[in-house]
């Protein structure tokens, strides 16, 4: 299965996606974001990081880069796309996904372990997956998910939210809300589902010396679902 | 040709920063101030002195851009 990872000035989780992504096999292959094409992949992946400084909006920049309309054209083809962290913000900025990341509620940068509940009906990121309770971690300033009520109403009305925080438990309360996220929402697809966004990162989490293996599950049973 | 671009918060949408400033502001004695809101501020050369084309470009380049307008609105003055 291959696989690809774009870089842009400023992408530090790009390298930690690589390992993760060919540690459970994919083959994977770095793109620079001043390429015009992509490699034959069956996924994209735009990782983490504070591309070009966050400078005006985070992604904001990254999302006009001259590798992207590669990127929109494989996700309007149907190809697999997914974006981690600044990634989520990137695919917002470029309008393949819905809403748009603001700054955390409390206005402090957040680095710590959460739980995400995780959809896992009718895409090929989630579903199958052995648990939809998730340990992620989670290292961002603007993760802050906001959307008009319209667009809520149709993410909700066609399943399109990935993932919610809760609690170990499962439980999508209040108090598991790191950042103020409308409704907690952690991560969205978009109508197709075959391009995710999410702040998590499963790449974080693929070892126990990473303080856990819970990412190693997102990814075993993604490249499952692509075999 | 200089425009000048003034990118806000919509209405309703939060905005951290301000409430920080507004409580920061209470908090030096200023109790009058009631509500802040932070923005950004653009002065953009533009070649060629037809004043409006060079305000058409800069309508593109806010919305294409220096706006997100799923929570920004832009001023051109």
């Amino acid at each position: 299965m291959n696989s690809s990872v774009i870089i842009f000035p400023g992408s530090n989780c790009d390298r930690d996606m690589d390992v993760a992504l060919k540690k459970f096999g994919f083959k994977n292959k770095m793109v620079w974001h001043d390429d015009d094409e992509l490699p034959n992949s069956e996924l994209i992946v735009l990782p983490g990081g504070f591309s070009y400084g966050d400078y005006l909006r985070c992604g904001s920049i990254a999302g006009k880069s001259k590798i992207i309309q590669s990127v929109i054209d494989f996700a309007n083809s149907g190809g697999l796309v997914l974006g981690i962290c600044n990634g989520f913000q990137i695919l917002t900025e470029t309008g393949l996904l819905k809403g748009v990341l603001q700054q955390n509620k409390n206005i402090e940068f957040i680095c710590k372990n959460i739980f995400v509940k995780v959809n896992n009906s009718e895409n090929k990121f989630f579903e199958n997956i052995d648990k939809d309770v998730l340990e992620l971690h989670i290292a961002h300033n603007e993760g802050n998910y906001f959307c008009t009520e319209d667009e809520l109403k149709s993410l909700e009305d066609n399943n399109q939210i990935a993932a919610y925080y809760c609690n170990s438990d499962g439980k999508i309360d209040e108090k598991s809300n790191p950042n103020g996220a409308i409704k907690n929402i952690a991560g969205i697809f978009n109508e197709k589902k075959n391009i995710l966004g999410m702040m998590p990162h499963p790449e974080r989490m693929i070892d126990q010396s990473l303080s856990g293996e819970d990412g190693s599950i997102f990814f075993e049973n993604l490249l499952k679902n692509l075999k | 040709m200089k425009v000048k671009v003034i990118v806000t918060l919509k209405s309703g949408v939060l905005d951290p920063q301000g409430k920080a400033i507004q409580q920061t502001l209470n908090g030096m004695g200023f109790a009058n101030v009631k509500d802040v809101r932070q923005g950004k501020y653009f002065d953009i050369n533009i070649d060629g002195s037809d004043e409006q084309k060079a305000k058409q470009s800069a309508e593109e380049i806010c919305k294409k851009l220096l706006a997100n307008q799923v929570i920004e609105d832009f001023k051109i003055i």
